[in-house]
């Protein structure tokens, strides 16, 4: 008898003996394969991923400074049912995020409403002034938005993050979809699965969209990378590539003419719309961070001038940080006249008393996070802390309540991935792709999958061990 | 009162720029308090690249540097009529804000120093009275003295140092004012001087937020609020976001600064 | 294109050049040294001469000595010029100029660097050489034919071309500098078995022993030896023949971007005078003269080429 799994498994069901839907078709070809084959098939796809260059870099390691992400090819399935109701959700949130942050760098309605506290915005770094009053083509500020989802039942999907800075992954999603039509053709022709391939077209054209008023004709792209030894600097080179455009670095531009422009074997030319994947702080060392090798001095003034599309633009990260996010169904509501179709998680701000009272009352339940940390760093697990950490933890969380936030312990869902005893379930999320331009939202059918490899854990992160899997949405 | 202004900042360098970018805050605009009827701004040694508006509604040009060169002049001049207002800008407009003219900046820390001059002012129960009681309350602080000649020094240092000039004065002004709840910025600008017309610096003094009167000028050096001899041309949150140069540069080599003003009537 | 790109490819395709040169000097080195171990320490120090590494070989190393040469030119990761070494920066420049390239030239390039990382992880045995040898000019001929068969003809390919011939050139000029003196008349003695193979090393480390012999019917002639791997346009590693193809692509780029720029001046100036001179009239000015200019007047072409196409500023 197999064990009942705890958790929501997406191939087995919440019994763990029958088996989904979407994944008949899938379990009836595995059941023919062997294992050891697709094993041999699995260590193919490695050294594939290793000759195409799709790895990431890891900081301060000497040796071996570029990995890969495991890739794991047993692939999510997602229905066609299920999709459309991830897809709406998605692009409901991208609209309101676009909404606030207009609204937050203008007239700030919805602090003046009282639907969100001023201290929100007036002590939050992401916050930048020197936005105020810009309202970029289409006033589409988050071009690209990557939602991270997890599922924890049949109808359950949960809103974790909207990452609206430069949110990363995509390369994965494409590189993972054609890894699995090389290796299993055969999959694709018994499934009918949705296409993801054609992001790059989809990006460029949502990108070219979005073009500055200075621009009359076919605005000329590019994507600005912090250089090679960029952790994501793999996909930043994809990215360009796959859409035809240059990748620039900061010293390769310079302001010319009123223009930001790249230094060419022809001279400077004018660049319109700039996907920039170098954070805020040091995109701009006239106007930001002065000590900032990988900006562009002035790139700021030609923005506000009208000459030059940054995307995601400046100012952007006010909208996924961890505060801001707990307010995300009153922005979603605020802005469009609708109740947030996708669910957040359930989220206590210990700055509110009850909330606090609550939070410390059940801290050996909750997760409690810092509102501006990131990577983990922070964090309470409070079901994985002993009773000493907890008392520590308590200790500070009093001291300095606003500082944090608590949600539930999430039963995330798991699918299965090939182990060497065979399939085995483990933990997953799911960040789908947004793009956003003046012509409206489009959102890729599918996303990266990421998986927990190690059995049991919840941690994703590739940093911490966590794979990625090909995502399918099945035709209706 | 129409003024008639002339300021001219050159930069000289001993070895030839390769390149360098400077962001001008050099336009003063019509507003409440004054009209302008001409003015023009020139660059010798560099070019124009953009002009925008940042959010303070501050005309901003950024110049570029002529590749190599070892000079470049800024020579601003044009006429402004200034009516009295009795220190008074008005109402707050533009997106920006209040609160975030309660922000502490680096130059507008409020630290313990900072802290003790604000515990020992007594504050009248009147906002207005109590903002001119402030500013006399920091000129008794921290005296005028031109020798403090550092732009980047912190109104923390200043109330240390116990001396400063208008800009040292205007930020230990926005910080105490600050600290007590007022909205407050810093304003760049020209004074015309009853006992000569050439200048060697351009003059800066505060501005703070009374509810009801809005934006109040204090010039905290001359102990009063600005009448018709006082040329508004920026406002920021303190002296780096309003500083008539800024900028950037590549290349070695030190960096001469001068500033001619003239302001007659 | 951005200058940094043409920057790029410049220097990748230089990197992948030197280290098949590279792993060709070895192979001559080591021909020399089997033959005539008498000779050896001489054969290796001009060897390290001609690849301008002498010096930093002296400042890690007391004596000159085969199998440390060896090591030093092979793997020696604190050697810029060591074959480890120039295939991982040719990979650094392919990952930067990565959009530049075909999906078949980046793998071709990664892979080489993946295969000769793992083969070079450790010290070659003498009995190995040869073999390892053999890969590297493999993984070297693979990047070219990934080049020739797959990268659009326009300005990327024009720069990566200009690369590759640029770096043979100069190396091929270099052995020429440094064994100028065996090939004067001056100390011939022609027909013995010392010189002939002082010669062989010179067309070894050139690759030219075979296309020499069947041009030459297998005469070894000092004149002819010169002549061939300076003016000879049939052999794709002489002076003319590289000077004709980096003049061709820059009139590529003259052609493409519709302006000439003075590199192509002084490209043609070079190329000019291979057409115009016989080898006596080389010999007549003198040999080595002769090829100190040529190694001068290639230097100034490359910055020029640096400056007309922004590779920096």
């Amino acid at each position: 008898m197999p064990e009942k799994p705890v958790f929501f498994d997406e191939m087995r069901g919440p019994s763990g003996d029958e088996t989904r839907d979407p994944y008949i078709d899938y379990c009836a070809w595995i059941s023919t394969e062997d294992v050891n084959h697709l094993r041999r098939k699995s260590a193919q796809a490695e050294a594939l991923f290793r000759l195409t260059g799709i790895t990431f870099n890891v900081y301060g390691m000497e040796d071996q400074t570029e990995r890969l992400i495991p890739f794991d090819i047993v692939p999510r399935i997602i229905t066609a049912k299920e999709w459309a109701v991830l897809e709406k959700g998605i692009e409901q949130r991208v609209r309101a995020i676009n909404s606030f942050l207009h609204d937050i760098y203008h007239r700030q309605e919805i602090l003046r409403a009282g639907r969100m506290p001023v201290e929100m915005i007036a002590q939050n770094k992401a916050f930048l002034p020197q936005m105020i009053g810009v309202a970029p083509p289409g006033n589409i500020y988050t071009h690209i938005v990557g939602t991270d989802l997890v599922r924890t039942g049949e109808n359950d999907f949960y809103v974790l993050e909207d990452n609206a800075r430069t949110p990363s992954g995509v390369s994965y999603m494409l590189e993972n979809r054609e890894t699995m039509l090389h290796m299993f053709p055969e999959l694709f022709s018994r499934n009918r699965v949705r296409a993801v391939s054609h992001y790059p077209r989809s990006l460029r054209r949502s990108l070219s969209a979005s073009l500055p008023p200075v621009c009359d004709g076919a605005p000329t792209l590019a994507v600005l990378t912090p250089g090679i030894h960029n952790s994501a600097y793999f996909e930043h080179a994809f990215l360009a590539d796959q859409m035809g455009v240059e990748l620039v670095e900061g010293h390769d531009l310079r302001v010319v003419n009123g223009r930001v422009a790249m230094r060419t074997t022809q001279g400077y030319q004018p660049i319109d719309v700039l996907y920039r994947r170098v954070d805020d702080d040091f995109l701009d060392p006239l106007n930001f961070n002065p000590d900032s090798m990988l900006g562009v001095p002035g790139i700021l003034d030609v923005y506000r001038a009208g000459g030059i599309t940054i995307a995601n633009a400046p100012g952007t990260g006010i909208a996924d940080d961890k505060a801001i996010y707990s307010y995300m169904p009153e922005i979603v509501e605020f802005y469009t006249g609708e109740k947030a179709i996708l669910k957040n998680v359930p989220t206590w701000r210990c700055s509110e008393a009850d909330a606090l009272a609550y939070v410390l009352d059940h801290l050996d339940e909750l997760v409690v996070k810092e509102v501006h940390g990131s990577g983990g760093y922070g964090m309470l697990v409070g079901p994985a802390t002993s009773k000493k950490e907890l008392a520590a933890f308590r200790r500070k969380l009093e001291a300095k309540p606003a500082n944090y936030i608590a949600q539930p312990t999430l039963s995330l869902s798991t699918v299965p991935v090939l182990t060497r005893a065979g399939l085995a379930p483990r933990h997953v999320d799911l960040r789908p792709f947004a793009l956003a331009s003046p012509q409206g939202v489009e959102i890729i059918p599918g996303g990266l999958t990421r998986v927990a490899l190690k059995k049991g854990s919840l941690v994703v992160n590739s940093s911490q061990g966590g794979g990625t899997k090909d995502t399918w949405v099945l035709e209706d | 009162m129409r003024l008639k202004i002339k300021h001219t900042t050159s930069y000289s360098y001993d070895a030839p720029v390769p390149y360098a970018l400077q962001q001008l805050r050099l336009r003063p605009k019509s507003r409440s308090t004054q009209t302008v009827h001409s003015w023009q701004v020139e660059i010798r040694g560099g070019r124009r690249q953009v002009s925008f508006e940042d959010e303070h509604a501050n005309s901003v040009d950024l110049i570029s540097f002529d590749p190599g060169v070892r000079e470049i002049n800024v020579t601003c001049q044009g006429e402004v009529e200034v009516r009295d207002t009795a220190g008074v800008v008005g109402r707050h407009t533009g997106f920006v804000p209040l609160w975030l003219f309660q922000r502490t900046t680096p130059l507008t820390e409020a630290g313990p120093r900072l802290r003790a001059l604000v515990a020992a002012f007594e504050k009248p129960e009147d906002s207005l009275a109590a903002l001119h009681a402030l500013s006399e309350h920091v000129l008794t602080h921290v005296r005028y003295d031109t020798e403090q000649k550092a732009t980047d020094i912190g109104s923390e240092a200043v109330v240390e140092a116990g001396y400063g000039v208008c800009q040292d004065h205007a930020h230990v002004f926005i910080a105490a004012a600050r600290a007590l709840g007022y909205p407050a910025r810093y304003v760049s600008g020209y004074l015309m001087l009853d006992d000569r017309t050439e200048q060697d610096a351009s003059h800066a003094w505060a501005e703070a937020h009374v509810d009801g009167l809005g934006w109040v000028g204090f010039d905290i050096s001359n102990g009063m609020s600005p009448d018709t001899r006082y040329v508004r041309v920026a406002t920021g949150l303190d002296y780096l976001g309003t500083a008539p140069v800024s900028g950037m540069r590549f290349g070695k080599g030190r960096e001469h600064m001068r500033v001619r003003l003239h302001v007659e009537q | 294109m951005l200058g940094k790109t043409a920057n790029g490819v410049f220097w990748l395709m230089r990197y992948m050049e030197r280290s098949e040169n590279a792993a060709r000097m070895i192979d001559a080195g080591l021909r020399i040294s089997m033959t005539r171990s008498s000779a050896a320490e001489s054969e290796w120090t001009s060897i390290l001469t001609a690849m301008g590494l002498l010096g930093t070989y002296l400042g890690r190393h007391e004596v000159v000595e085969g199998p440390r040469v060896i090591n030093f030119l092979l793997r020696d990761t604190e050697n810029p010029g060591s074959v480890l070494s120039s295939v991982e920066t040719a990979r650094t420049n392919a990952r930067m100029v990565r959009t530049a390239l075909t999906r078949e030239v980046w793998e071709a390039v990664n892979e080489c660097w993946m295969v000769l990382r793992d083969t070079l992880a450790r010290p070659v045995a003498s009995q190995d050489l040869p073999e390892v040898l053999k890969i590297v000019r493999q993984r070297s001929a693979y990047v070219r034919g990934a080049t020739h068969g797959t990268m659009v003809r326009n300005d990327i390919y024009d720069f990566a071309r200009i690369g590759t011939f640029f770096e043979r050139a100069d190396n091929a000029a270099r052995v020429l500098d440094v064994k100028y003196y065996i090939l004067l008349p001056s100390i011939m003695h022609v027909g013995t078995a010392t010189d002939n193979v002082q010669w062989e090393t010179i067309l070894r480390a050139t690759s030219a022993v075979r296309a020499y012999q069947t041009l030459h019917e297998g005469e070894y002639d000092p004149r002819k030896i010169a002549r061939f791997l300076i003016l000879d346009r049939r052999l794709p590693r002489s002076l003319a023949f590289c000077y004709g193809k980096i003049a061709d692509n820059l009139s590529y780029l003259a052609e493409d971007y519709g302006q000439r720029m003075p590199s192509h001046d002084m490209v043609q100036r070079i190329s000019d005078r291979f057409a115009s001179t016989s080898i006596d009239q080389i010999f007549d000015y003198g040999l080595h003269e002769f090829v100190t200019e040529f190694l001068s007047d290639s230097q100034q072409l490359g910055r020029q080429i640096e400056i007309d196409y922004r590779f920096y500023e």
